[in-house]
């Protein structure tokens, strides 16, 4: 008897369900997506921590003494329509237009970074009045769910840069467009996160 | 300018760390020298140190937990001998205060640096293979999860000799943990070697998830992949879903002992039990990620050395699957006694209960598989059929223990400690080592001695036995864990037992040690020319020992379950290699250099350097920005390239089953 092994793959099952190894494409996007969920399971963490101690102030001042809901709403919009930018710049990678996509870059950029000069002026206001992520368990957690938030705006926006750099440069070819395709997956993720944020520590924070 | 660190760092007082790590340093040193005198330097970076082939890494992953644990158990052997010594005016060698860094680096070590490196290997070595896959999904990915694990084990290790380790036990809990009561560095050696290697695990989860869902062979449906590789599913989707709760955690504590935030602090509103928590809900599932596939390990080996498939495929499916999910639903059960109420520990004593019933299932699959089979008492078997009796036992405690009234009288004690040693051994690492022996001749082309396995074996299930059944009895009689000093004099001839017990293990990683040393000495008698010495059933024996970069020239198509046997059984003969070209994945350096950077980075973070913090962080993003920007990342291995290697390999591939 002699060892075993195969004919060559069937075109039509190589690619058919079940049938063998998905394109790069699809691994690449898949496996970015397993990793955003586990980015999502990290946030819960923060989010479960900002649930348990957002009732323990210790005498320092409360959400509805600290938020104001007119600038969430802005910072809210701005980065619901840097996704929908982003959105944009997608589909203009689609039909291989690398001058839109080079504009509505320039948009999800502005938008992104304007959510991030809100938010970090919204800090330094708080902080200034002495409720500083060291005044209570309740400004802790405030202060590294919504900080940790910004972080990962602060790095999509510089990993948005670094992609502009590379359409510039190398074109639009396969291996940039997949890393594209994860960074639009990234910066929708953040929205998502941001809906939650927004939902549990501004609104319900200020009733 | 170095931030907290001066020469009072270095613990010139305490001459046993020192001792020891000048030990270690100078068979570092002397291994270095032989690979510089050698001329092995080009050898070592381009084979192995740059290398993304899922084999090679899988072996660094091997090594780095074999290693590990013998760290481990040093700490083990001090702990009992303390304990074995320090009873009524004796007060033993170890101070307190050093004797805090043993328990909690044996913990901590055992549990991230050898089981996890231990069974990542395994997995590493032999997912890809069985899925008949020609790597990872993410070969580089893989490469930098290592070099990370790595890098959190230079940093324990280097808290031996520069500062100290935590003295809050593996599980770090607050306040205890916290600035006021630990303002050393101990705890920040804990907490950043595990950040660094938990991001490695992490990544490691997401590469396999993705690699088993989307780059298994032509053919192979769900329900016709390997048991292990339904292990290593659930076990990375754990990973997933649990790690990064620990990295929210430590990120939390962190901010408390860095920032002066408020999780955790007795003040300014703080809640510790929310640590406990979160703690274990990322740790009852990491029980899972460790012993699930282990129980791959021992399906593939139990019906391996059968000679039959597995008994009710299916249901044992569904028993991991069902673990996998109910694994999140028992955390509660690690603190009974923190006062959640009756109905709250009710429901999680039934959750832990109920826990047992598929694993119960497992074991009578391995039972009926192994009745009326042709049982060969390989090493690998002999490991197997230690497993079930011993982890029965083990189980039968930890239902025992998910009662929680019986939980308030054990909790604490060192009932509970032989209870976890129990499945941990007699599960985790009895599995890793019949893995290892199971899979060595396909990784290295020869098979382990066999007369030296055995020894081993029998030394690691006396030692198992002498040194945990009297822990069992101790805690029954009230002895609680973690003592430095025995105030019970009635306590120590079980502790002198127990110090025996661990004695004869030791004697098994002796022999185990031999037995490496034993059979690469006499290889050539060894040699695997088959390509699978044991009959085996699943993809991996198919290809020759050790099998090319590539694995397959041309990639199997799958049938059945136990793809492999059912070829044998047809006939199925060889197919000559298609001539067309094969796309695999280029060496990159990126792992190494990315996890140098973190262990500067970490060390500084350790240290408050906050200058090298900065730099380090910079040259570590840089490097993943520069390898962001290739695109050259794949090789083509031409036809006539795979020709040659086929070619040289024919001799290896031949048929050895009658």
């Amino acid at each position: 008897m002699a060892i075993a092994t195969i004919g060559a793959v069937p075109a039509e099952l190589a690619r058919g369900h079940g049938g063998g190894p998905a394109p790069t494409r699809i691994v690449v996007a898949y496996g970015f997506w397993i990793f955003i969920l586990s980015d999502i399971v990290m946030f819960s963490g923060l989010f479960a921590a900002y649930a348990v101690l957002s009732g323990n102030t210790a005498g320092g001042p409360t959400g509805p003494e600290l938020f104001n809901l007119r600038n969430v709403f802005i910072e809210t919009l701005c980065l619901l329509l840097s996704s929908y930018t982003s959105g944009l710049g997608a589909l203009s990678i689609e039909w291989r237009q690398p001058g839109r996509f080079l504009i509505f870059a320039a948009l999800t950029f502005v938008l992104g970074a304007s959510f991030l000069v809100i938010e970090i002026s919204e800090f330094a206001g708080m902080v200034s009045k002495g409720a500083g992520p060291s005044r209570s368990a309740f400004l802790s957690a405030f202060f590294t769910l919504v900080g940790m938030h910004g972080a990962h705006v602060t790095i999509g926006l510089l990993w948005l840069l670094y992609m502009v750099a590379q359409v510039v440069v190398k074109g639009l070819r396969p291996a940039v467009l997949r890393r594209l395709l994860c960074f639009s997956l990234f910066w929708h993720a953040l929205d998502i996160i941001w809906i939650g944020v927004f939902t549990l520590v501004y609104l319900m924070g200020v009733k | 300018m170095l931030g907290k660190l001066s020469w009072a760092a270095i613990p010139f007082n305490e001459p046993l760390p020192l001792i020891s790590v000048a030990v270690v340093a100078v068979v570092i040193l002397v291994a270095l020298a032989i690979v510089t005198i050698k001329g092995w330097w080009p050898y070592m970076w381009r084979e192995w140190l740059t290398s993304v082939d899922h084999k090679r890494i899988g072996i660094m992953y091997l090594c780095l937990g074999l290693l590990m644990l013998l760290r481990g158990f040093s700490d083990a052997i001090m702990m009992r001998t303390q304990q074995a010594l320090a009873v009524g005016h004796a007060q033993g060698y170890l101070p307190p205060g050093h004797y805090d860094q043993v328990f909690s680096a044996h913990g901590t070590i055992m549990i991230f640096f050898v089981a996890m490196p231990l069974v990542i290997g395994l997995m590493n070595f032999a997912v890809p293979l069985q899925l008949g896959a020609r790597d990872v999904a993410f070969p580089v990915l893989n490469s930098v999860s290592f070099w990370l694990t790595a890098a959190g084990a230079f940093l324990i290790n280097v808290s031996l000799v520069v500062g100290n380790f935590a003295r809050t036990g593996w599980m770090g809990y607050p306040p205890l943990s916290e600035l006021p009561f630990s303002p050393d560095v101990g705890v920040d050696y804990y907490l950043w070697s595990l950040q660094i290697s938990g991001i490695g695990t992490l990544l490691t989860g997401v590469n396999f998830v993705t690699t088993i869902l989307k780059l298994r062979a032509p053919g192979m449906t769900y329900f016709r992949m390997p048991v292990f590789c339904w292990t290593a599913l659930t076990a990375n989707l754990l990973i997933v879903a649990a790690f990064p709760i620990l990295t929210a955690t430590f990120v939390m504590l962190l901010l408390d002992r860095y920032l002066g935030m408020h999780f955790f602090t007795n003040d300014a509103g703080g809640n510790q039990m929310m640590y406990v928590n979160l703690f274990w809900a990322w740790g009852h599932p990491e029980v899972y990620i460790l012993i699930l596939p282990a129980f791959g390990v021992f399906s593939e080996v139990v019906a391996t050395f059968s000679g039959k498939g597995l008994f009710s495929y299916r249901s044992m499916v569904l028993a991991i699957v069902g673990i996998c999910l109910l694994s999140f639903m028992v955390w509660l059960h690690h603190f009974f006694t923190m006062g959640a109420g009756a109905d709250v520990n009710a429901f999680f004593g039934i959750m832990s209960a109920i826990i047992a019933v598929p694993t119960g299932v497992k074991v009578f699959n391995w039972l009926f598989t192994m009745f009326r089979g042709r049982i060969l008492y390989k090493t690998p078997m002999l490991f197997a059929i230690g497993f079930i009796v011993t982890f029965v036992i083990g189980g039968l405690t930890g239902v025992l223990l998910a009662v929680p009234p019986v939980d308030f009288v054990l909790h604490n004690s060192v009932f509970l400690v032989a209870h976890f040693h129990n499945v941990i051994i007699g599960g985790v690492v009895f599995g890793a080592i019949a893995g290892y022996n199971y899979w060595f001749p396909k990784a290295f082309g020869f098979t382990l001695d066999e007369r030296l396995g055995k020894a081993s074996f029998w030394c690691w299930l006396i030692g198992f036995y002498l040194a945990f059944m009297p822990l069992y009895l101790l805690g029954l009689m009230g002895m609680t864990r973690r003592l430095q000093h025995i105030p019970d004099p009635s306590w120590q001839p079980w502790l002198l037992v127990a110090e025996l017990g661990a004695i004869v293990i030791f004697c098994g990683i002796l022999c185990q040690i031999a037995q490496l040393y034993v059979s690469i000495r006499s290889r050539e008698r060894r040699r695997d020319l088959t390509g699978d010495p044991w009959n085996g059933r699943t993809l991996e024996w198919a290809t020759p020992s050790p099998p090319p970069a590539y694995n397959f020239a041309v990639l199997p198509r799958v049938e059945t379950i136990d793809a492999f046997w059912e070829m044998k059984r047809s006939g199925q003969s060889r197919v000559e290699p298609a001539s067309e070209t094969i796309e695999m994945p280029r060496n990159s350096p990126t792992g190494f250099i990315t996890a140098f950077f973190v262990v500067v980075t970490g060390f500084a973070l350790i240290w408050h350097i906050w200058w090298l913090v900065i730099l380090g962080l910079l040259a570590a993003a840089i490097t993943i920005l520069v390898f962001g920007w290739s695109d050259d990342r794949q090789r083509e291995v031409s036809g006539s390239e795979i020709a040659q290697t086929e070619q040289a390999r024919s001799g290896l591939g031949a048929p050895a089953w009658r």
